[in-house]
């Protein structure tokens, strides 16, 4: 690749990262309402951990803060993790809702710049929500964080973005493809993610079958490897194999994601499924 | 991004041979199939204007999407500037753009920040931007403060100028207009029928136009291609296709339109309005 058709793929990124920031601003209104939604369901698992103990499900309170920060926790991390793969895997449910999706395909822009350029979006977006409602959760509830170490909970989370993007833009082939249907089954995806991800709950209380596809999800290290760090001290050193696997997932699943997409494209193109708005 | 053939002569804008599309049509069972397009073969010069008339869905803007590398065909062969638009699909896009019947926008966005946004995918930014775009603007009679507006606060008349303002910011050497001008009312259609004349004769620039506005396509275009059924009716100047035939001139296009294909506008308006009436529609 040359130079200067390096600096149009970078002036096409920028391009999609401000059209992302234009969106959310215009449609700032929602984003407060589903910020408002996100805080009061952090909030809300976060008093349901006060209540296993009220009701009594914990002997005399006893693991009511590791219970409390294990749930928040999780809690916290669907809220961005979601985020970031619900909006890459968004990024043509969005221009098929405005009915923009012929003129991005038809601009001289490499796909993988398109959905990167939305999915960078997505983190730093990703990233300050989850900001808000971490003080949120850290106003609401003592959090026993004494053992935690930030260090290495970062670099789990740093190394999450990989394999987190990949998912999203593998998912945002469903939209492309199945253009009435695409949305609903980007959210089912989503489900799934949550059901076998130990986002609530360790991945042994699933059925065996169940657990098999959490072993395959990237997010269940995202998670395992933050409590870690949060719950039990795990530093960064100790958590670099997690950050190692999620990072090679990644490496996996990114290029896998461009090249089905490429081929989703083409089918897309063949069946006349552009120009439908679904 | 135009490059010579090996005789140092500039290759067609279009060429276009034995191309056909079929699509199954929504709601259809597997195996069923509408033929868009049927065996067309099109050739354009660089620096023509060239009108594609026909009536809906007679495959008009099948081809346009064809040429824009939106849609495949299923055989033939679509080359523009010489570039094969299926396998070179990138560089095809770099020299074309497009303006469609819809306006197609972020609705809640300015109709700066969709410029702007749509500028940037074909490379370009800043200052100059602006100017091009108040340029173009002004010629269209949009006045300066449409930017700043959301686009769902624009009319569909200052939506589609908007729309034809990004097609040209690209600086494209093929611009593809399908229906710029419908459901324009009769001012705004005739700024934007001035201003592509001006863009053709004054810019140098390809144009193809589809359109169902006969007087339209006899104003702007010296060359004019009829569509029928997805097949080329017919391929002349307007003084042509009027004294095509037995021999016999007829008054207007429409007169020669009807001779060509049996069909005419005023009976596909009447059976569009019968469909409505039945809840159906296009």
């Amino acid at each position: 690749m040359t130079v200067s058709a390096l600096r149009l793929e970078a002036t096409a990124f920028i391009g999609f990262f401000e059209r992302q920031k234009n969106l959310y601003r215009r449609y700032w209104l929602w984003e407060v309402i589903w910020l408002l939604y996100s805080v009061v369901t952090v909030l809300s698992v976060g008093y349901l951990a006060s209540g296993l103990s009220s009701i009594g499900a914990l002997h005399r309170g006893e693991g009511l803060a590791e219970a409390q920060v294990y749930l928040l926790v999780g809690a916290l991390l669907w809220q961005y993790l979601s985020l970031v793969f619900f909006e890459t895997a968004f990024a043509i449910v969005w221009e098929r809702w405005e009915g923009t999706i012929e003129y991005t395909f038809m601009a001289p822009v490499r796909r993988v710049t398109h959905l990167l350029g939305c999915a960078c979006f997505a983190l730093a977006y990703g990233l300050i929500r989850a900001a808000i409602i971490l003080a949120a959760m850290l106003a609401a509830f003592h959090l026993d964080l004494d053992r935690a170490d930030f260090g290495g909970a970062a670099l789990v989370l740093g190394a999450s973005t990989f394999p987190v993007l990949g998912l999203g833009i593998l998912t945002s082939i469903l939209p492309l493809l199945y253009p009435e249907k695409g949305e609903q089954m980007a959210f089912a995806v989503q489900g799934v993610l949550l059901l076998v991800s130990g986002v609530y709950y360790p991945l042994s209380v699933l059925p065996v079958w169940l657990q098999g596809l959490g072993v395959i999800s990237p997010l269940t290290y995202v998670l395992q490897g933050i409590r870690t760090a949060l719950l039990e001290h795990g530093s960064a050193g100790q958590l670099l194999p997690v950050a190692g696997l999620l990072t090679g997932m990644g490496a996996v699943l990114i290029p896998a994601g461009l090249v089905l997409f490429t081929l989703a494209e083409r089918r897309a193109k063949r069946l006349g499924l552009l120009k439908r708005t679904g | 991004m135009q490059t010579m053939n090996g005789n140092g002569t500039l290759p067609p804008a279009i060429e276009v041979r034995g191309v056909s599309k079929s699509f199954r049509p929504e709601g259809e069972r597997r195996g069923m199939q509408k033929r868009a397009l049927d065996q067309v073969d099109l050739l354009m010069r660089a620096g023509e204007l060239v009108a594609v008339v026909g009536l809906n869905g007679s495959g008009k803007s099948t081809l346009l999407r064809v040429l824009a590398t939106l849609t495949t065909p299923d055989e033939g062969t679509v080359r523009v500037f010489g570039h094969d638009a299926v396998r070179e699909s990138g560089r095809v896009r770099r020299l074309i753009n497009r303006v469609s019947v819809e306006a197609s926008f972020f609705k809640e966005m300015s109709a700066w920040e969709n410029l702007s946004y749509a500028a940037r995918l074909y490379g370009r930014r800043g200052a100059d931007v602006r100017d091009t775009v108040l340029t173009v603007l002004r010629r269209l009679g949009l006045a300066r403060d449409a930017l700043s507006r959301p686009m769902k606060q624009l009319s569909r008349g200052q939506q589609q100028k908007v729309a034809i303002a990004r097609s040209v910011l690209t600086t494209p050497n093929l611009l593809l207009l399908d229906e710029p001008t419908t459901g324009l009312d009769p001012r705004s259609k005739r700024e934007v029928q001035a201003f592509i004349a001006e863009l053709h004769s004054g810019g140098g620039v390809t144009v193809l136009l589809s359109t169902h506005d006969l007087v339209e396509a006899e104003a702007l275009c010296g060359r004019i291609v009829v569509i029928d059924r997805g097949r080329i009716a017919a391929d002349a100047s307007p003084a042509e296709l009027r004294g095509s035939g037995n021999g016999h001139a007829v008054p207007t296009l429409e007169d020669a339109f009807l001779r060509m294909t049996g069909r005419s506008f005023e009976q596909e308006a009447e059976e569009a309005g019968e469909a409505a009436g039945e809840g159906g529609g296009e």
